[in-house]
């Protein structure tokens, strides 16, 4: 894990793999072998937010000093089933076909 | 009159006059982008069919007397990432090449009932990530003053098809500068407006609390047009502001005696081109000759600016993208099994399908930002990277409210360089990332910018202008970039570096 006064944060090729099975990207070997360069780069570069002491600093996460928005809870019209199911790669009358959620892949 | 190089809001004017008809004005349109687009690549669908039908429409509603919109008539060009349920929304990706959206963005809505008549939808880096537009998967866009350099990104396409004269109006988005950047170097301009000031809804999310839409335009006063027309509260939005919208018309014309402009001695630091750096000194003289007063403030953390806008930003990015699934819509894998040595092993069928169909759908810097924000938001590294980043972005938008306690407006360059050529920075993410150096910062903050021509170099490339201002603060930007288009002229000047 890195620290923050680490100077050089590089990715392994395993790093790298794991990322991307949590972003669920089928990277090829190609990829895999250029994003481990690439990424290694780009974290290297962001790394020198480490130099700035933030300790007495808190997230900033919207520009906007904003509030929660209520509105009434009331129903509205929305998307209808068929609308929503229009671009859809597959589907049947009213649901969204995948394939199994359960078992071993390769049968997809 | 020759259409394509009249203002707006002169074809406005003649349009009410009854001078030119608004079919006479969509087809000259639609011919110089039949003309040019197949150079310059700048729109990825042209609805001709519809743009005419609703040109006819507005000529037979004004012959009848029948109030119309305030754009009445007068064609616009869309940036591919917002949804339009009438033509294809594909956002330059591979992912949704025939994504056909159930609902209009807010933004489409309001051109629609203002009379506005759309073009089509304009080329862009695939999801708004890029800024030279070479990242779209429906091939790159030249910039009209020269076709081997970039136009900028992400919202080239919108910049190109206003330089070349093929739509007076565009919508872009602006993310990290993808609407100022792009501006800057096609010769135009653009505006971003404060966080919020235009809905957000039906804008394909990349970083939900970076991104917002504005106009582009030749000038400042066409864009007045055009964000009136787009700007207000939108109860499908909740982060789009509830307060009441200015008239940004009506105060254009006033003089500037008085205007405090900050100078930010770090814009002029090492990277920025000469000749660019002469051009926007010059555009500072301007002002002050013009009644403004300059005066030099700092902004201590700009230089973070870029770090922390791409950890923010793709971390933001990982998680809007991760609705590309392959199940609800957009594209997907067909099942055809591959022998590649990369990630072939997965927990089921359905994680297959997830992860086959997003690596065949996104292009490579689609997916380094997914990686990256996956990487930044991923346990044992958030508090280094995404949490981090949140804490420099407090200091940045700090620097910002203690330099607007001294000025009302400041400017600078909005790129470091004129713009580069085709290619040139497609190998080297990080320098590419570099050209966002000047317009991050009003992301960030979630302020104002706006981004005008202010001269042109030895070789032809125009140069730009970045004004930023305080939230709300849009009526002075329109106003500070109005009056000086007043005394130049570089807004109205034409390529001619087209090949026919």
């Amino acid at each position: 894990m890195p620290t923050q006064d680490e100077a050089t944060p590089t990715l392994t090729r395993e790093d790298v793999i794991k990322v991307a099975m949590l972003a669920r990207l089928a990277l090829s070997d190609t990829e895999l072998s250029s994003l481990t360069e690439e990424l290694s780069k780009i974290v290297g570069f962001v790394s020198q937010l480490s130099e700035i002491n933030t300790d007495e600093v808190e997230p900033l996460a919207h520009p906007l000093d904003s509030q929660n928005v209520f509105r009434e809870d009331r129903p509205v019209p929305s998307l209808t089933t068929a609308d929503a199911l229009r671009c859809a790669p597959r589907h049947d009358e009213e649901c969204f076909l995948v394939p199994a959620v359960l078992g071993e892949s390769g049968s997809a | 009159m020759t259409m394509t190089t009249t203002s707006a809001t002169e074809l406005a004017s003649a349009l009410q006059k009854g001078e030119i008809t608004s079919v006479e004005c969509t087809t000259a349109f639609l011919d110089r982008i039949g003309s040019t687009n197949p150079t310059i690549n700048a729109f990825l669908s042209v609805d001709r069919d519809g743009a005419l039908a609703k040109a006819e429409a507005v000529d037979t509603a004004r012959a009848q007397g029948k109030p119309l919109g305030p754009l009445a008539g007068l064609p616009v060009a869309v940036k591919d990432v917002l949804c339009t349920t009438d033509q294809k929304t594909t956002c330059a990706s591979r992912m949704l090449k025939t994504y056909e959206p159930p609902y209009d963005a807010d933004v489409v809505r309001r051109l629609r009932e203002a009379d506005a008549i759309i073009l089509g939808k304009t080329n862009m880096d695939e999801f708004a990530m890029g800024g030279s537009n070479e990242n779209s998967a429906y091939g790159l866009v030249r910039n009209p003053w020269d076709t081997n350099s970039a136009p900028g990104g992400s919202s080239g396409g919108s910049a190109a098809a206003v330089a070349a004269d093929m739509a007076p109006l565009a919508i872009g988005s602006d993310t990290g500068g993808s609407i100022r950047q792009p501006a800057g170097l096609c010769g135009i301009t653009g505006l971003k407006p404060t966080y919020g000031r235009v809905s957000r809804r039906g804008l394909i999310a990349f970083s939900s609390s970076l991104d917002q839409i504005g106009p582009m335009a030749r000038s400042a006063k066409e864009c007045a047009m055009l964000l009136q027309a787009i700007a207000g509260h939108d109860p499908g939005d909740s982060t789009s502001l509830n307060t009441p919208v200015p008239d940004y018309l009506t105060g254009l014309e006033k003089p500037l005696q008085g205007l405090r402009i900050g100078r930010v001695a770090e814009h002029f630091g090492e990277g920025l081109d000469q000749e660019v750096a002469e051009h926007v000194e010059q555009t500072f003289a301007a002002y002050e000759a013009a009644g403004a007063t300059i005066h030099e403030v700092e902004l201590p953390h700009a230089r973070y600016g870029v770090p922390t806008y791409y950890l923010i930003a793709p971390s933001e990015a990982s998680s809007n993208l991760a609705r590309y699934d392959g199940a609800h819509y957009g594209h997907r894998w067909d099942g055809t099994p591959t022998d590649d040595q990369g990630i072939s092993t997965f927990d089921s069928p359905l994680v297959e399908m997830y992860c086959r169909s997003r690596a065949e759908g996104f292009g490579p810097e689609v997916k380094r930002r997914i990686m990256l924000g996956t990487y930044a938001l991923s346990a044992g590294y958030y508090d280094a990277y995404y949490a981090k980043a949140l804490r420099v972005r407090r200091l940045i938008r700090n620097d910002f409210t203690q330099a607007f306690k001294k000025v009302d407006l400041i400017g600078g360059p909005v790129s470091a360089t004129p713009a580069f050529k085709l290619g040139e920075k497609t190998d080297d993410p990080v320098a590419m990332y570099l050209v966002d150096l000047y317009t991050v910062g009003a992301n960030l903050a979630g302020i104002g910018g706006i981004s005008f021509p202010c001269g042109f170099t030895k070789t032809n490339l125009p140069v730009g202008f970045q004004l930023q201002g305080p939230a709300l603060s849009e009526p002075l930007l329109l106003q500070a970039a109005h009056q000086y288009q007043q005394t130049t002229d570089w807004h109205l000047q034409r390529t001619t570096a087209i090949p026919s």
